[in-house]
């Protein structure tokens, strides 16, 4: 096991390297600089600012100065928003999306497991049509659509939850809809049609006969053996739904880290993009990462053959 | 399985229960350091606000800076107009008043001014407010080091470009406190404007003992030292600013506000309910905007309101390359587009058609609007006359068919939709095929800037409440922003004697006409519409308006 996270950490650290080359080299070659506006200022108003911010400087040596700070640990501070430290910006953004996220990835799990079993063990009758029903709606309509109908309709009609913002436990409800409807239907028939199977397998016919009700059944049983593909999924969705969503936090106000990775490409915002690039690529692995080690614990035949293989 | 059915159904109650009680308990922890954060607004959110006057309003985005050396934009001017207080202020009607100047004199010629201030001013530490501060704080944005983008504003100081170029040093720049009220300043061509000038936010002081060093002292809510009506007690990044009222403004009775809240939010629907649900406010006038397909419909119900601003939208030709550098080419495309029904059918805001550069909401002489004296009558609209000089001008070039041409615009709904209106005049009317090009806004800018199109979209506002700005900037040879490189010598001649002219009236009258020359003559560039903001306020606020160049004034507003 030791030597499983060892290896997959020096892997870790090497693409990090490499995603932290391509990105620095990519976002100089868009056309742009962030120090460009509308307005035309002197000449001497531009190369005080080249200078200010080091890009004056050939472009190898940016790269050095870059890769050297960031070895201890300093980001740098945003060109666009004038001395907030990077670091700072996603710490704080940060706070907002993760919590929305987390209540998001929890709500979808547990909400799609206990439709996904549903299904399954109403296989083809009415109460599995109606969770596959369900589960379709929340997959087919984008959060794009169903966020401002939701706002629109529960919050400026009805007034049962606000408008925007997150500061109430209530205020929470809405957006986690919002983000939590596809992944729902995903797991939901991701469950389904593996429990389906599982359902059908020999042990569980076994266990049905040994006369254990149908609750220990499914929950003990057949549940477990069905979570895999899941585990599998959740790195991937708690990876994409904790560091934020554009469209949700745009709607809610949402003060997350989302806006970030559109907004910081689109000012050149060259300290903020790497910031962003960097920590969303270590958010997805530090979660595939988990995922890995969840899926070993999961499944016990996992843990025999990386027994076997020593 | 019947029998099967039943304890699902628990297990699920449970978990849905558990599920549940989790989310209660994520969420109470999560709320636990909310209340000091927003316990205030909500608690005022009701309306219930009896004594205390609350205004709220939403930006778009985070000011990008509270520092008055690197401001350039609106969000950031709206903030500071509360947190600081300059040598003059803009009132209602967008003319310079003295603030914390107490007398403002110039020389005969006008480059020379004395300034004396008042004595009773204080920074937010308790500091007076004195003449030393002007003159740091304006040498500090001229600093090469400090690599503020708006020092060119400065550039009117005598030696103010030299010492930001790093050939001159801070002495020579012609601003200098001679005692603690007294501030002299000495500029480099008489700008007759110059208490507008002294309004604008790169105009502002700062406090030296704050400031030096810490490059990062605006950042913060609580590092931040101003001298303004307000004070900024809080700021909690890209979520939202709240400012109270400064016990210690000289000028405090003149104040009726006590708090100001402004959340950030991006989103123009969101924005609209907040409103109808009773959260802000105002919505308009670059602080949030009113969605555009309810535009019309709330002006028609009477719930909003237009007001013009000094921003001018227009295309711009590339005066160098063909077909482009015909005049009679460039009369024909403006003169065959429909600008009213592009407003009406398209824009959908009540903007003012534009036959002109400058904007209806700019002053002019003697105490006249500059459209009211110089109407901008420059031509007409007329599909017969534009066939003709459409022919004539391509005889001329010695073409026989129209080239291919291309439109390019920054990416946007609204640009888009504007530019295929005006292609599909052009269609008709000329029976030309102009081809759309659209580009996200950094590539745009540089596109534009580089003349790499034939004809490309434009925007520009003010910066001061002068003519000038729309003038010199877009049509003088020498302008950085003249990106479709219109060159006219008589233009030119114009312009640079407009600097000089004996009095703010004669200087205006040849700004006037370098406008009518480079418009009814030459065509240089096409201009489209003036633009206006859409506003909307809660009853029973008075004095909050959207100011000349379209930014909310809300600093002497009050709530009945």
């Amino acid at each position: 096991m030791l030597r499983f996270i060892l290896s997959k950490f020096m892997f870790m650290l090497l693409s990090l390297f490499l995603l932290v080359s391509a990105t620095f080299l990519l976002m100089n070659a868009i056309p742009g600089s962030p120090l460009q506006s509308e307005k035309a200022t002197s000449e001497a108003v531009q190369k005080n600012l080249e200078a200010y911010y080091g890009l004056d400087k050939p472009l190898y040596v940016q790269y050095g100065t870059y890769l050297k700070n960031l070895l201890q640990g300093d980001m740098g501070i945003s060109m666009k928003k004038k001395f907030q430290s990077v670091d700072k910006m996603i710490a704080n953004s940060f706070g907002p999306s993760l919590r929305l996220g987390l209540t998001a990835v929890v709500t979808s799990v547990v909400v799609g497991c206990v439709l996904g079993m549903i299904a399954a063990m109403h296989h083809r009758k009415l109460l599995d049509n109606l969770a596959m029903i369900i589960a379709v709606i929340g997959m087919a309509i984008p959060s794009l659509v169903m966020a401002p109908l939701m706002q629109y309709y529960l919050a400026f009609k009805w007034g049962i939850f606000e408008v925007a913002g997150l500061d109430k436990p209530m205020d929470y409800v809405l957006p986690t809809i919002a983000l939590a409807s596809g992944p729902i239907a995903f797991i939901a028939r991701l469950l389904r049609s593996t429990m389906i199977e599982v359902l059908n397998a020999d042990f569980i016919k076994t266990a049905k006969s040994k006369g254990l009700s149908g609750y220990v059944i499914v929950v003990r049983h057949a549940l477990r053996n069905s979570m895999l593909p899941v585990v599998t999924y959740l790195g991937y969705l708690t990876a994409g739904i904790i560091t934020g969503s554009v469209v949700i936090e745009k709607i809610f106000a949402i003060p997350g880290i989302g806006k970030y990775f559109v907004q910081s490409v689109i000012d050149r915002d060259y300290p903020l993009i790497m910031g962003i690039t960097i920590f969303y690529a270590v958010i997805l692995m530090v979660t595939r990462f988990l995922a890995d080690v969840a899926y070993v614990l999961v499944d016990p035949r996992m843990r025999a053959g990386g027994k076997g293989a020593k | 399985m019947k029998e099967n059915f039943k304890k699902p159904v628990q297990f699920m109650l449970v978990l849905l229960i558990a599920f549940s009680m989790l989310l209660a308990a994520c969420s109470s922890d999560n709320n636990k350091p909310a209340p000091s954060n927003n316990g205030g607004a909500n608690g005022n959110n009701g309306g219930e606000t009896k004594a205390p006057q609350e205004f709220r309003f939403t930006l778009a985005s985070e000011p990008p800076s509270l520092d008055p050396a690197l401001m350039t934009d609106a969000q950031s001017s709206i903030v500071a107009a509360g947190l600081y207080e300059g040598l003059t202020r803009l009132n209602t009607k967008g003319e310079p008043e003295n603030a914390l100047a107490k007398e403002i004199k110039h020389s005969e010629d006008g480059k020379t001014y004395t300034i004396t201030l008042r004595d009773d001013a204080k920074w937010s530490n308790g500091d007076p407010v004195t003449a030393h501060d002007f003159e740091y704080a304006w040498k500090r944005s001229l600093n090469p080091e400090t690599a503020s983008e708006y020092a060119y504003m400065l550039f009117y100081l005598e030696n103010g470009e030299k010492y930001n170029s790093g050939e001159g040093t801070a002495d020579e720049v012609g601003v200098k406190a001679t005692d603690d009220h007294t501030l002299e300043v000495k500029l480099y061509t008489p700008a007759p404007y110059f208490p507008s000038l002294l309004a604008h936010y790169t105009y502002l002081p700062v406090h030296e003992g704050t400031v030096e060093g810490k490059p990062e002292w605006a950042a913060e809510a609580n590092t931040i030292v101003s001298n303004g009506p307000f004070l900024l007690k809080q700021w909690v990044h890209a979520d939202k600013l709240v400012l109270e009222k400064n016990p210690d403004y000289y000028n405090k009775d003149a104040i009726n506000f006590d708090k100001v809240t402004i959340s950030l939010v991006e989103d123009e629907n969101t924005v609209y309910q907040l409103f109808e649900t009773n959260k802000i406010d105002w919505i308009g006038a670059q602080a949030g905007s009113v969605p555009t397909d309810l535009t019309k419909k709330l002006i028609d119900e009477g719930k909003a309101e237009v007001t013009a601003v000094a921003s001018t939208y227009y295309y711009l030709f590339n005066n160098n390359k063909v077909p482009f550098n015909n005049a009679k080419v460039r009369k024909a495309f403006s003169m065959s587009i429909d600008r009213q029904s592009l407003i009406d059918n398209v824009a959908q805001a009540n903007q003012q058609p534009a036959f002109g550069l400058v904007p209806p909401s700019i002053a002019g002489p003697e105490g006249k609007m500059f459209r009211e004296a110089f109407p901008d009558s420059y031509f007409q609209e007329n599909t017969e006359e534009a066939k003709k000089l459409l022919e004539e001008g391509l005889s001329e070039l010695g073409l026989t068919a129209f080239p291919e041409v291309t439109l390019l615009y920054n990416t946007s709904e609204g640009h888009k939709k504007l530019a295929e209106a005006v292609v599909d005049m052009w269609r008709k009317s000329l029976g030309v095929e102009v081809k759309l090009a659209n580009q996200e806004w950094g590539t745009f800018l540089e596109s534009r800037k580089a003349g790499q199109f034939d004809i490309a979209r434009s925007g520009w506002g003010a910066d001061i409440n002068h003519p000038i700005n729309f003038t010199y900037d877009l049509i003088h040879p020498k302008s950085g922003n003249n990106d479709g490189k219109y060159n006219n010598p008589k233009v030119e001649q114009l312009l640079d004697g407009s600097l000089v002219a004996e009095s703010a009236e004669e200087s205006m009258k040849m700004m006037a006409e370098a406008e009518k020359i480079a418009i009814s003559e030459d065509m240089g560039v096409l201009p489209a519409y003036y633009y206006t903001t859409v506003t909307m306020v809660k009853e029973g606020f008075e004095g909050v308006i959207s100011d000349y160049a379209g930014h909310l004034d809300w600093v002497h507003g009050s709530k009945k």
